[in-house]
């Protein structure tokens, strides 16, 4: 792994108007996939497309490539590729006039009709953009982000809207691009797409990053999981808990259903087992549930609606 | 997984001039291929063209009506593809997202600006040509120096694009196809194009003959109809326009 990262953003803040958008945020990503993660107006765009060179910091430091965005956008530009959230495109340009467009813009453009062929837009023929159905607009985006070859290309929500199988398509040339030593950073609102692609996931909430680590690290570190087991109804749930580490809890949800929630590690499953075995109770499904990254996501931003 | 290569980066902007030309083609194809900015730019200027030449509506003044209404026609396209249908196709372009796009490609912003620069230029070419024709078919016999009708073209296309990325920069898309429109049919009516400016009241004919179709389609009809020289005072207010309607624009454009 490089030591340069990719992007480094400093203490980043962004208004519109009165409103914050981002406050002070940091954000280190490195080679490989880069998820950022984050309830609607969290500031994802706003960081995404400061770092891209459309908006102008309020105050912070941000740099792509070691490059400021702004002020050395011209050096930049031809090793980023950009796939905006929506649009982009002539809406009177036929499907692959835009991409062989994008391609003359860059000196060692990809094979225009292998890409074509490759996200399945060639049966698009000759059907103008604005009657392109909205997954097949979304990978002519995709298809502009990295026709020219970039080291590093920016994704902004890039399979909002799509089918299972235009999504798949999407999520193996992500896979392939970072095989081949493409730099990605993606927002998404989609936990299973963070958790298959991203090497390194970034939650922002409210203008901030506020937690950052591979998904398994996420997954791991901070929040609880659940060891559930069936049993006779009525155990002594007391015993069980002094028998457990101080930072467990458990409980009889129901008669005969009780529930471990903690730090669960193989230890702790043999707690439970023996403390079973002592007391003549044979464990009945006992299951143990790792945390999802969408667990660990509603934890740290927390349940209620967004506007 | 095994890494195949075909991604591996190789960033890299092409030649300026080969940017540059691509997206002027781009722009003129799309252009072209719009029914709306067609009928704009070619099916209105030939219509009136041959309509007023042929039937006896307005009186034109003495001499051929063709020798009036040509110069003012000429006018009237360079205002349709510089002003109106460059502001709308501008409108679109930024409500779509396509400047946003096109600001983040290997393209600068001073290259987009003057890809569209070329785009409209080529299209008036088109409109001149096929317009001199046509003209020519209607018994038309034009006078005057080549060159002060190509400077009073280029400097009318000046101020009309001035003009027209100003209020495309500006306004909403829907209020820029709106306003363009409305801008074109008064312009049409009140600048000299068919019905010349001394049927006006005469307090008004002194603030119509500042407008920038005015003194284009003024500066054409003394150069074309009458032979005259260089009409200074038509090029003088056509480049003040230019200045002021460029610096707004620059000044005043957003890109999203």
């Amino acid at each position: 792994m490089r030591s340069e990262p990719v992007v480094q953003v400093q203490a980043l803040v962004k208004r519109y108007g009165t409103k914050t958008a981002v406050d002070g945020l940091d954000l280190v990503a490195r080679e490989g996939v880069t998820a950022v993660l984050g309830p609607n107006g969290a500031g994802k765009t706003t960081t995404v497309e400061t770092c891209e060179g459309y908006r102008k910091p309020d105050s912070g430091t941000v740099r792509v490539l070691g490059l400021d965005p702004v002020g050395q956008s011209r050096d930049l530009r031809p090793r980023i590729g950009v796939m905006l959230q929506s649009g982009g495109v002539y809406s009177g340009s036929r499907a692959d006039e835009m991409l062989r467009h994008v391609a003359k813009l860059h000196a060692h453009p990809l094979d225009v009709d292998a890409l074509i062929e490759r996200l399945g837009l060639g049966s698009c023929g000759r059907t103008t953009y604005r009657r392109l159905s909205g997954g097949q607009q979304q990978r002519l985006a995709l298809a502009m982000a990295v026709v020219g070859r970039p080291e590093l290309v920016f994704l902004d929500e890039p399979t909002a809207g799509l089918d299972p199988q235009a999504r798949r398509a999407t999520w193996d040339l992500v896979r392939d691009l970072r095989d081949d030593g493409v730099s990605v950073i993606l927002t998404t609102h989609y936990m299973d797409e963070a958790e298959q692609l991203a090497d390194d996931v970034a939650i922002i909430d409210a203008g901030r990053v506020i937690a950052q680590g591979s998904p398994e690290e996420l997954c791991r570190g901070g929040a609880e999981n659940t060891l559930r087991f069936s049993g006779r109804p009525g155990l002594d749930v007391g015993s069980l808990l002094k028998a457990l580490p101080a930072d467990c809890s458990a409980a009889e949800l129901t008669p005969g259903s009780y529930r471990v929630v903690g730090k669960i590690d193989p230890q702790l499953l043999a707690t439970v087992t023996s403390w079973c075995a002592q007391h003549g109770v044979m464990p009945e499904k006992i299951s143990v549930e790792r945390h999802t990254l969408e667990d660990v996501f509603l934890e740290l931003t927390g349940k209620e609606l967004r506007s | 997984m095994t890494a195949t290569g075909t991604y591996a980066p190789k960033p890299g902007a092409a030649p300026l001039t080969r940017m540059i030309a691509a997206q002027a083609a781009l722009e003129t194809k799309m252009l072209l291929r719009n029914g709306e900015q067609l009928l704009l730019t070619v099916v209105i200027p030939t219509l009136l063209l041959v309509l007023f030449s042929t039937v006896d509506i307005v009186d034109t003044g003495a001499g051929e009506a063709v020798d009036f209404l040509a110069p003012g026609i000429l006018a009237l396209a360079v205002m349709s593809t510089a002003f109106t249908g460059q502001a709308i196709a501008t409108g679109f372009e930024r409500r779509y997202g396509v400047l946003k796009r096109l600001a983040s490609s290997p393209l600068p912003r001073w290259g987009l600006m003057t890809a569209k620069t070329l785009s409209v230029l080529v299209t008036e070419v088109l409109q001149v040509v096929l317009l001199t024709v046509i003209a020519f078919a209607l018994g038309w016999s034009p006078h005057g120096n080549p060159f002060a009708v190509l400077l009073l073209l280029v400097l009318g296309t000046a101020a009309f694009s001035g003009l027209g990325l100003l209020m495309a920069g500006t306004l909403k898309a829907e209020a820029t196809l709106a306003a363009a429109n409305l801008v074109f049919l008064l312009l049409l009516v009140g600048g000299g194009v068919i019905v010349p400016l001394d049927k006006f009241p005469s307090g008004a004919q002194d603030l119509l003959g500042l407008l920038p179709i005015s003194a284009l389609s003024d500066g054409l009809r003394d150069v074309l109809q009458q032979g005259a020289g260089m009409p200074w005072a038509d090029l003088g207010i056509l480049a003040v326009w230019a200045v002021v309607g460029l610096a707004a624009a620059g000044r005043f454009f957003r890109w999203e």
